[in-house]
């Protein structure tokens, strides 16, 4: 029972979709085209951001408390611990 | 997406504003009027104070949206023609001969971009063929398409009892009963079908004198002229009432036939914003202490072009406000009452009677029969000189053929109705079942949360839907729980705004309403077209704010 409310739900959204993007008008193989590469854009959009995102979050993340590091007078702790993680990552990113 | 059926019906052609310094002072040379216009003793009323117009804008992720829909379909319409072009594909278009390949080319195919990518794939929701008579309810000749709406084919099967609500039937005199129609039976046997001639030509029969007496004793005017095509009225009567230096100010939404005719007489048009008399006072301001545009000489005429009711938007116009301006400024007056004659009114005689106007203080009444009185033609009515002028200078009054004699006893059969001329209480019914019948819908559908634009006591209840899809998918859901809507989008309307257009009956029953509400309920959840954020009460008119800049 949940199942099928569940499947005219999502069948109500496809509704929606192809009502707002226009696509209803096409013929079906004008709306494969478009769902195929609108489908292609996205798997590629989380692809990217899957591998690419956490790698640049922490080099932004080394990048700033590196700077805050700098202005410390206790510079060498922050070196030091900084040190290590970035000579692990040279292999990843290269 | 309406076609050109569509657009000569109801289409409007917008055109931009010219802002240019002129100067007129009222003189009038060769005019039909060379007095000036005696104001009319008020008739002890107040004018009756007018509902406000609501124009409420959606919200703006839906403007977005519509781009983006429009967007897409442009880039598949480009690739489609791609094909077309290479030959993967077969062209269903006109083509020329091979032999004309190196001609000139005769078919412009770019021009026709968006009929041939937008307007062919939804085109199975317009011209749908009717078989009985448009009355509230009509059956509707089923047919299919098997190469997406290229070609159709009927399947011989009937739908039936199709609620109508896109019929201009608004006092439902679009009916077939033989009681009523009996007179009508009896001038067909009299007079024939058809007159075989114009008004100039032995084709001006008795029945016409009748029917042009009665129409200006329903308007309180001194005479009137009958012509056979509405739209032929406008655009071949306007020529004749102005020409070269003189000047027209009309109104951005006026109808096509308004349009053709201000463009086919050759006087410079300035178009004023929708309904905004401070736009107005501005075009005349600027005419009157300007003049013509090079030479500074002072306008031979100025016209005022308006509509009682715009079919498009469903707003009424502001009457007492723009006779104030004409008569500020000594123009003169163009009211074309196309939908509002017999729909608004106490007593069904239009815009003029519901603002509690003089009709003397309008130079030229204009109307058509097709809408509210269930036949076919238009009328001029005013003053006794204007319409003898017209009878001998128009192009319609002396080429076109003369109305038919059963149409002509059919609007005067009505038209006796209304007026109560024939003894009944027939015509006060219909239009008091008429203001009911409005006042409730608009009401239902502004709580249920749709975009309705237009004034609270219009028949005509534009709905907006915006999307593309949504307008499309909108009319095919309600055609599957057997309602027939009207759907508008580009050209005839801004490309933003494609609408649903409402046409309330006198002959819709509160059962019939009810239905179509609750189908319009659904079908509003379905789709999600319930894009209003101010239930229930209207907002004020958004054209309210000041144009006019003072520059002294």
């Amino acid at each position: 029972m949940d199942v099928k409310n569940m499947r005219e739900y999502l069948g109500w959204l496809y509704y929606q979709y192809l009502l707002v993007t226009g696509i209803y008008v096409l013929e079906p193989w004008e709306k494969s085209i478009f769902n195929a590469v609108l489908v292609t854009m996205v798997a590629m959009v989380i692809y990217t951001s899957y591998v690419f995102v956490p790698i640049h979050v922490r080099l932004a993340l080394q990048f700033f408390s590196g700077l805050c590091g700098g202005q410390h007078e206790s510079t060498m702790t922050l070196m030091n611990w900084g040190g290590p993680i970035i000579s692990s990552h040279h292999p990843a990113t290269n | 997406m309406a076609r050109t059926a569509e657009l000569a019906q109801n289409g409007h052609v917008r055109h931009a504003l010219n802002q240019n310094n002129v100067k007129n002072i009222a003189t009038t040379k060769n005019g039909f009027h060379n007095k000036v216009v005696k104001n009319g003793t008020s008739t002890g009323t107040r004018p009756q104070r007018r509902g406000e117009d609501s124009f409420e804008q959606a919200p703006m992720h839906v403007a977005v949206l519509t781009y983006i829909g429009f967007g897409i379909v442009t880039l598949f319409g480009y690739f489609r023609d791609f094909l077309r072009a290479v030959g993967l594909e077969k062209c269903h278009v006109a083509q020329e001969r091979d032999e004309q390949k190196d001609f000139v080319p005769l078919y412009q195919d770019f021009e026709n971009f968006y009929t041939r990518n937008l307007y062919m794939r939804v085109r199975d929701n317009w011209n749908r063929p009717i078989c009985s008579v448009p009355g509230p309810v009509f059956d509707l000749m089923e047919r299919v398409t098997d190469d997406y709406n290229w070609t159709y084919r009927l399947t011989g099967k009937t739908i039936k009892n199709v609620i109508n609500m896109g019929s201009y039937n608004y006092l439902g005199f679009a009916e077939n009963n033989a009681d009523f129609l009996q007179t009508v039976a009896d001038k067909l046997s009299k007079y024939g079908a058809g007159v075989c001639g114009t008004r100039q030509e032995l084709g001006n029969l008795s029945i016409h004198e009748e029917l042009e007496q009665l129409v200006a004793e329903f308007l309180g005017v001194e005479s009137s002229l009958t012509f056979g095509m509405g739209f032929a009225t406008n655009s071949m009567n306007i020529p004749a009432l102005v020409g070269k230096g003189c000047l027209i100010l009309s109104d951005e939404l006026n109808h096509a036939s308004l349009v053709l005719g201000a463009r086919l007489s050759a006087a410079t048009i300035r178009v004023f914003k929708h309904n905004n008399m401070q736009s107005l006072e501005k075009l005349l301001r600027e005419a009157v202490s300007s003049g013509q545009p090079r030479t500074h000489r002072p306008w031979k005429k100025i016209l005022i072009l308006v509509e009682g009711i715009y079919s498009m938007e469903g707003s009424l116009v502001r009457l007492p406000e723009i006779i104030a301006l004409k008569k500020k400024y000594k123009a003169y007056l163009f009211l074309d009452e196309a939908h509002s004659i017999g729909a608004v009114g106490p007593s069904g005689r239009g815009v003029v009677e519901h603002f509690g106007v003089d009709p003397r203080d309008v130079d030229v009444l204009m109307g058509t029969f097709t809408k509210s009185f269930g036949a076919a033609g238009g009328y001029i009515a005013g003053k006794k000189e204007l319409v003898d002028y017209l009878r001998t200078y128009s192009h319609s009054a002396v080429y076109g053929s003369a109305m038919s004699p059963p149409i002509t006893e059919q609007i005067i059969r009505a038209m006796k109705c209304i007026m109560g001329a024939d003894g009944t209480k027939e015509g006060h019914q219909r239009v008091q079942q008429l203001v009911e019948n409005v006042r409730y819908f608009r009401s239902r559908l502004q709580e249920m949360g749709f975009i309705i634009y237009g004034n609270v006591d219009s028949p005509v209840i534009p709905l907006l839907l915006y999307l593309p899809g949504k307008v499309v998918a909108f009319s095919r859901t309600m055609l599957q729980k057997n309602i027939g809507v009207v759907v508008v989008g580009f050209p005839a309307t801004p490309i933003t705004e494609a609408r649903a257009r409402f046409c309330v009956s006198a002959a819709h029953t509160r059962p019939m309403l009810d239905k179509v509400l609750q189908a319009l309920n659904e079908t509003g959840d379905l789709l999600r077209v319930k894009f209003s954020r101010h239930r229930p009460s209207l907002r004020p008119a958004l054209y309210d704010e000041t144009d006019y800049e003072l520059d002294s």
